[in-house]
């Protein structure tokens, strides 16, 4: 029963970052039909970020407003970053998807080689305060504290972008532009503002996702690829969702959080095993797209 | 139609003269991606049998993106498939060449079309995740190391014993693996020619234009779309054969992972997606930059360069990731979509059609 | 009178068909004129074209700006309203939220939409996507009368309605068309009768004829033009 109790906890986690970074990726593609392959530079550019701020800070701060100032920098660089390609790669492209694809592929290239020229392959550590290494005991439960800072992350993203898409003009452009974007634009409407807008959305949530990804899955490392792995899930996570929808990235983030940690458990140790988890997502995935060829959610925000 | 026949006698005197460099040992400074300056050094001729052999996967490749107009991420599946059946049965199982090649046919073709059956049931987008999920479960399997078959991430080493002597790794045979690269490549263009200028081809192509038109006309596009998979399949197999006989070590990173089918991508769009010969020219682009650009970034004076330029400069993968992307913003079409632009100028005739077809 | 619509060899070609011709037409301020024609000869893509929303060539003007390089959004700020065929409302916004996302003067005429359209101030909440078709064409029409622009292309504003709700909608629009220019198409000549001042026939991709409403009771001009009987 604690085992179980533990797991959950720990899979919900995994399923808010998988949700932070899934729910950018679902707008941009549900409002512009771009499938946007440099989100994952976005995650990793937050860590480093995030990494670069913290190490230079830490002598000067106390630790948990060293580890503040990184999630703020993680978010600004994810957004300052994903605002610019917007309006330096993908606006020039409108009217042509594939070539939008295929810009953000040249750029996630680019600037992870970039990296890789910069900091090396090897991974590198961030100070995090102590206290995020500890677990809060609850009864015989055992709650890793960084699970808990994932989770709440996750669940005021979750909230604030609701009240966004259902409360802001700007909130009600972008849902409008996912079910007919010509028709937005026939009321006067310049939806070229709500296009920036959501990639600079996308990419502060994209930051925040690679922040918590190294601090909660990778023990505090921070490496030029780690986006590009962790892209991979949340564009299985867009695509169960259904593509444009943030519910349906919340939900199916907890599927395929839940799946992967339940089956790492449980499978994960037989021999030959180790991947498990990993491949059955993408079996949930096959199995999702056979029942439902949209999606969770495909068409509603 | 004499047209045609020009491009076939020069693509012919190119291949004559390509075949002709193992035995050329002229002395060419600068330009080779050998440390050693000779034409016909072991490094160079290396080099270039890559370049066959990944020209070959990105005809093959652009039978379906370029032609047919499906964008899929999952190419590196079959290339693998191609590389790790032909490694396990010859190194692991003691098969017969034949044997093992028999066998990499069978599997490639019963997987190509099985995946392909079920990718094919959604289009666009999705299409192109669902191959690129598959591909990563695929990567995720053979870092797995099932049964201590594929070596995980160490790498399975092809083992020789029961390859022919010509073809057997050894640095001597680097001759005749170069010519059985270029053999596949020709084989490939060849196969690809025929297809694409058959009745099968243009109902390809009118898939890629107008799908709706295909299914009035009582012709049902699954069947070809899945016949365009299987080709492209089958021929990015074929290319994992001849690439594990001439490198000798199967590594999940470079025949299994996301990178290889971004590479693939990035050749056919570089030389232009939907022409005959660009995929060639993007693929030598590509492979023999990325090789040169590593031999530069090796030598002792790059280190003292300042961090600003040897940061950038000893990265093929920033270089090679620029240039695409200046491709895609101001080079639509790619190299053969710049030649089609110049020759229509010249004949003061209308522009060339769009780079991409479907992308608008 | 000035031209508030001047639309000079309009071609369109969408996926390799040419659908329009060389249209040329043109609207004067203050004038309701009727765009008509057989199913599928480009009526549709004729107002889509004018709103920017489809690639074209040829020359549109709006008022004395040359509109045909504009994207859609401008051409509307220009004073444009624009009520899609099939009434293309938002269905995942509530009718509140699709009349907000119109809104684009600092006094929207929220009283006066209201007071045409009683019906949709209790549906304000209502989701657009499980209104009746009816309903839904009030929203769509709302939307467009809201920033009381000065000129309003509809299209088929009586397509799939009942009788009753037919009348209504004309009484509004005849309402409406006493200050504002309006191209609409419509293909209940009953409707068109009440609103119009001049026909414009269209034909596979090109005007076919031109001519005061008058017109349509030439039976056999009519007949050979739309293959009704009027
Ligand atoms: N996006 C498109 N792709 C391909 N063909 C199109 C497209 N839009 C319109 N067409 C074609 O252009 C022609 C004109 O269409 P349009 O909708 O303008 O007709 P219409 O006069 O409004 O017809 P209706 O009275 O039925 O509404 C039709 O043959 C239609 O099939
Ligand atoms: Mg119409």
């Amino acid at each position: 029963m604690t085992v179980l109790a533990d797991l959950t906890f720990s899979a919900v986690a995994l399923s808010a970052v998988y949700f932070l970074a899934a729910s950018g990726l679902s707008l941009i593609y549900g409002l512009m039909d771009v499938l946007n392959f440099a989100h994952g530079l976005f995650m990793t550019l937050g860590a480093y970020a995030a990494w670069d701020l913290t190490t230079h800070l830490t002598s000067t701060l106390s630790a948990p407003l060293n580890f503040a100032v990184g999630v703020v920098a993680a978010i600004l660089a994810g957004a300052v970053v994903a605002g610019l390609t917007e309006l330096w790669l993908i606006r020039p492209l409108y009217g042509r998807p594939i070539s939008q694809i295929l810009v953000t592929i040249g750029l996630d290239l680019a600037a992870v080689g970039l990296l890789l020229g910069g900091f090396g392959s090897n991974s590198l550590s961030m100070p995090v305060p102590l206290w995020l290494f500890e677990a809060t005991h609850w009864g015989s439960l055992n709650l890793p504290n960084a699970d808990f800072v994932a989770l709440i992350a996750g669940v005021v993203v979750l909230v604030g972008l609701e009240w966004f898409l259902r409360r802001t003009r700007y909130g009600i452009i972008i849902r409008a532009g996912v079910e007919n974007r010509d028709m937005v634009r026939a009321l006067g409407v310049d939806v070229g503002r709500a296009f920036t807008l959501v990639f600079v959305l996308g990419g502060a949530m994209a930051g925040l996702a690679g922040l918590l990804n190294s601090v909660v899955f990778s023990g505090d490392l921070v490496s030029p690829l780690q986006g590009d792995g962790l892209l991979i899930f949340a564009f299985i996570v867009v695509v169960i969702g259904g593509l444009g929808s943030i519910r349906g990235s919340a939900v199916a983030a907890l599927l395929v959080g839940v799946v992967q940690d339940f089956s790492n458990y449980y499978l994960g140790t037989h021999p030959g095993m180790a991947e498990i988890g990993n491949l059955s997502v993408v079996l949930l995935l096959a199995v999702v797209l056979e029942w439902r060829p949209r999606g969770l959610f495909g068409g509603t925000l | 139609m004499s047209a045609r026949r020009g491009s076939l006698v020069l693509g012919g005197v190119l291949v004559a003269l390509l075949a002709l460099v193992p035995l050329a040992g002229w002395h060419i400074p600068w330009v080779l991606p050998s440390t050693v300056n000779v034409l016909n050094a072991t490094g160079t001729l290396e080099v270039l049998a890559l370049c066959f052999i990944f020209a070959g996967v990105a005809l093959g490749y652009d039978v379906l993106f370029g032609y047919t107009g499906l964008l899929s991420l999952g190419p590196v599946t079959f290339f693998g498939t191609g590389v790790y059946v032909f490694d396990i049965a010859l190194t692991r199982w003691g098969w017969s060449l034949a044997a093992a090649l028999a066998a990499t046919l069978v599997v490639t073709l019963v997987l190509a079309l099985v995946l392909g059956a079920i990718a094919l049931r959604v289009g666009g987008i999705a299409f192109a995740m669902v191959t690129l999920a598959f591909a990563q479960a695929f990567y995720y399997l053979v870092e797995d190391n099932p049964h201590n078959l594929t070596g995980g991430d160490t790498g399975l080493a092809l083992a020789s014993s029961r390859l022919p002597g010509l073809l057997s790794g050894a640095v001597s045979n680097t001759r005749s693996l170069y010519w059985l690269a270029l053999v596949y490549l020709v084989l490939v263009g060849a196969v690809v020619r025929v297809v694409l200028n058959s009745a099968t081809g243009r109902v390809l192509v009118a898939v890629r234009e107008n799908e709706q038109r295909v299914e009035v006309l009582g012709l049902r596009p699954f069947g070809f779309k899945l016949v365009a998979f299987t080709l492209s399949s089958l021929v990015a197999a074929g290319g994992g054969i001849v690439y594990i006989l001439l490198i000798g070590t199967a590594v999940p990173s470079a025949v299994a992972s996301i990178t290889l089918t971004l590479s693939i991508l990035v050749m056919v769009v570089l030389g232009g997606p939907g022409s005959a010969w660009g995929p060639v020219v993007g693929a030598f682009v590509y492979v023999y930059l990325q090789q040169y650009l590593l031999k530069v970034a090796a030598e002792p004076s790059f280190a003292s360069l300042p961090a600003v330029a040897r940061v950038p400069l000893s990265q093929p993968q920033f270089l090679l990731g620029a240039l695409f992307v200046l491709f895609v913003l101001f080079v639509p079409g790619g190299f053969a979509g710049a030649v089609a632009r110049a020759r229509a100028r010249r004949a003061s005739r209308r522009p060339a059609a769009p780079a991409i077809r479907g992308d608008t | 009178m000035s031209t508030a619509i001047d639309i000079t060899d309009l071609h369109v070609t969408i996926g390799g068909s040419h659908i329009l011709q060389g249209v040329s037409l043109q609207v004067a301020s203050g004038e309701v004129v009727a765009l008509l024609g057989r199913n599928g000869v480009g009526k549709t893509t004729t107002l889509r074209a004018l709103m920017g929303l489809v690639p074209r060539s040829g020359a549109v003007r709006v008022g004395d700006q040359d509109v045909t390089r504009w994207p859609p959004h401008r051409i509307a700020r220009l004073g444009v309203a624009y009520v899609p065929e099939d009434r293309d409302v938002f269905s995942a916004l509530t009718v509140g939220e699709n009349l907000r996302l119109a809104e684009q003067v600092a006094a929207p005429n929220y009283d006066g939409v209201y007071e045409l359209f009683p019906e949709l101030r209790q549906r304000t909440r209502q989701r657009a996507g499980t209104l009746s078709g009816g309903q839904q064409q009030m929203v769509a029409v709302a939307r467009a009368l809201l920033n009381e622009w000065p000129v309003l292309v509809v299209d088929e504003p009586s397509k799939g309605l009942a009788p009753r709700l037919v009348s209504e909608l004309t009484d509004v629009l005849a309402r409406v068309s006493a200050t504002t220019t309006m191209l609409v198409v419509e293909q209940n000549l009953a409707v068109v009768r009440r609103l119009a001042q001049r026909v414009v026939v269209l034909d596979h991709g090109v005007v076919v004829h031109l001519g005061p409403v008058a017109d349509l009771e030439d039976a056999g001009l009519m007949r050979q033009l739309l293959g009704v009987s009027a």
